[in-house]
């Protein structure tokens, strides 16, 4: 549906080279890059606010590169929302429906329904200079939509926002993702990435250097940058199954394993991350604080940044961190048989 | 050091009171010396107040036609970074520096019947010359530095990002000034219109150069000062004083209200 092709752009201090990837209607498209990528201007440039220095851009097969921001029916959430502040949050809301001369009555009912949408009802005659972030960025949302984008652009949506509010605002983007408005997003929060996306874009450097869907991103990085970036070498698709208590341990399903995992989340699908510096290999079963104790077989061994990097198979691929010494301490070797725990506190579930 | 600090204020407050001391007293005594009995018989001279009336309409419209293009001006020249941005500047805040008589000069000589523009005011009927009409460009252009500077400063308080969201948004760049821009800037753009107006209304040195008749307040007061003597200056110049003062607090009541309206 929209497809960036060969986007560059020169500044003096940073540059997007040879930018490229398509986006499907109803995708939920993450950008995801350190912060000073580019990818706040790169959003610009989709949306018609900047012009790029070369490339072009196709929205439904037509060339819209130069086509006017007004006309191009992809909209742009700035960071810092830029909401008007001189009018109520009706009124910025109604922004987008006011010059298309429609009747008073009209604009009302959109304004309502989509207030309810993002749950600000209570807000609508509040002046933006009173919002907190997270309302904020509910209004903007609110206006956004009411532009009626064929393409939503948002950008670092969710940083500045306290994360219990986080969590919501996560709820509401998927559901608004899934009322079928496509949405790019960029982000510098793996997490983020990951809970939100269908496809992910990598962005190191003002070039784009790994696509594909969340699982492909982070089971196989491409490069070190994407490894380190994300940091994460223990993730597994699964389950989380529900419990009574939300303060008691919980269970992770995923390829007939069980894990237990401390989490206040609500059951479902979702990711479990675990960090390859909090797994811990022993050469016997042993009774601590892991909840979590698996018999697996050593089938990798090879230095990392710091330490050695030991793969281990307990039905599913699992990698430790450890040091030299405990290397050759514990004999770990490819082939041998030894005991994989973690801390269900070491488990970290980011639901879907 | 705390009783450094003191003294340093001390003496600063001294010198803060001699100046303002400096700006009350002429005006105060102004008033102690003048009997509310000529006051009020020159309330009632028809001439003062057909003046003031004069005076104040014509800064009044004078303002109002040349924010027409002063306003949007300043918008190019707060958005527009072209090369020659600060000469243009720099050129339109002459009047500010040079002599009020001199530019009074400068103006006679492009208004004044054997000249283009006082050929063609003649054929329509009028002449800039002795007319209000003369007298209101004669204000405006003395007076129009303060609506400008003003309005800049007003529109570069205002983040283009506005303007880059409305028109993202789906507005058009007119409705986009109109509805964003503008309301935003408001504020600063409100006090150099009445900057412009009050400097207008008191402008003395270019008006009457321009016109001595009809005459506007400043030059009657001057006129009666130069004929009568300062017993009869005074009532002219305590009663303009005071409608002007009356209303510049009026307005400024509105526009506060207008804006803490906001938020």
């Amino acid at each position: 549906m929209l497809e960036i092709k060969n986007i560059s752009k020169n500044y003096p201090d940073f540059q997007l080279k040879n930018i490229s990837f398509t986006v499907e209607k109803e995708d939920y498209y993450v950008l995801l890059g350190a912060s000073g990528t580019g990818k706040s201007l790169l959003l610009e440039i989709i949306s018609g606010i900047t012009a790029p220095d070369s490339g072009n851009i196709f929205l439904d097969g037509n060339d819209i590169t130069y086509k006017k921001t007004q006309d191009r029916k992809i909209v742009l959430v700035f960071n810092d929302r830029v909401l008007f502040p001189h009018l109520t949050v009706f009124d910025n809301i109604a922004f987008p429906l006011r010059y298309r001369k429609k009747r008073h009555t009209e604009i009302k009912e959109k304004v309502t329904e989509l207030a309810n949408l993002v749950e600000i009802e209570h807000l609508l005659y509040r002046k933006p200079g009173t919002l907190s972030g997270g309302e904020s960025q509910r209004v903007a949302l609110a206006r956004v939509l009411a532009a009626q984008p064929k393409c939503l652009l948002l950008d670092e949506p969710l940083s500045n926002i306290d994360t219990q509010l986080r969590y919501d605002l996560r709820g509401l983007l998927r559901k608004i993702n899934r009322h079928g408005q496509t949405i790019i997003h960029v982000t510098h929060d793996y997490e983020e990435a990951i809970s939100l996306a269908n496809k992910i874009a990598v962005l190191e450097d003002g070039k784009i250097i790994q696509y594909g869907t969340p699982e492909n991103i982070f089971l196989y990085p491409k490069s070190e940058f994407i490894a380190k970036f994300i940091g994460v070498k223990n993730f597994f698709r699964g389950k989380l199954l529900s419990s009574d208590n939300s303060h008691a341990l919980r269970l992770f399903e995923t390829s007939g394993l069980e894990f237990y995992v401390l989490s206040a989340e609500d059951e479902g699908e979702g990711f479990l991350l675990v960090s390859a510096e909090n797994v811990i290999i022993s050469n016997a079963a042993i009774e601590s604080s892991s909840r979590n104790m698996f018999k697996a077989k050593v089938i990798d061994v090879f230095p990392a940044k710091m330490g050695m990097e030991i793969v281990t198979d307990m039905g599913i691929k699992m990698t430790s961190i450890v040091s030299h010494e405990s290397v050759k301490k514990l004999d770990l070797k490819k082939g041998r048989e030894i005991w994989v725990s973690f801390k269900a506190s070491a488990a970290k579930f980011i639901k879907l | 050091m705390m009783k450094n600090f003191n003294t340093l204020y001390l003496i600063f407050a001294i010198l803060s009171g001699l100046i303002l001391l400096f700006i009350i007293a002429p005006l105060l005594g102004m008033f102690f010396l003048t009997s509310g009995k000529d006051i009020i018989e020159t309330v009632k001279d028809t001439e003062v107040t057909d003046s003031i009336w004069l005076t104040i309409r014509t800064s009044m419209l004078g303002t109002l036609l040349f924010s027409v293009g002063v306003v949007p001006l300043a918008y190019v020249l707060s958005r527009k970074k072209f090369y020659s941005r600060k000469l243009i500047i720099g050129i339109l805040n002459l009047p500010v520096v040079i002599p009020h008589t001199a530019a009074g000069i400068a103006l006679l000589g492009v208004l004044s019947r054997d000249t283009i523009s006082g050929s063609i005011a003649e054929k329509l009927g009028f002449s800039f010359i002795n007319s209000s009409a003369g007298i209101m460009l004669a204000m405006a252009f003395v007076s129009l530095p303060y609506l400008l500077t003003a309005a800049i400063d007003g529109f570069n308080a205002v983040p283009v990002r506005f303007e880059k969201a409305a028109m993202n948004l789906g507005a058009s760049h007119f409705r986009t000034f109109f509805t964003i821009t503008l309301p935003l800037a408001w504020r600063p753009i409100f006090s150099g219109l009445i900057m412009m107006w009050a400097r207008g209304m008191s402008e003395f040195g270019a008006v009457i150069i321009i016109a001595y008749h009809p005459m506007t307040t400043p030059v009657m007061i001057f006129e009666r000062f130069n004929s009568y003597g300062l017993q009869y200056a005074r009532p002219v110049a305590i009663i303009f004083i005071v409608i002007c003062l009356i209303l510049f607090i009026v307005l400024r009541f509105f526009s506060r209200n207008k804006i803490d309206a906001r938020n």
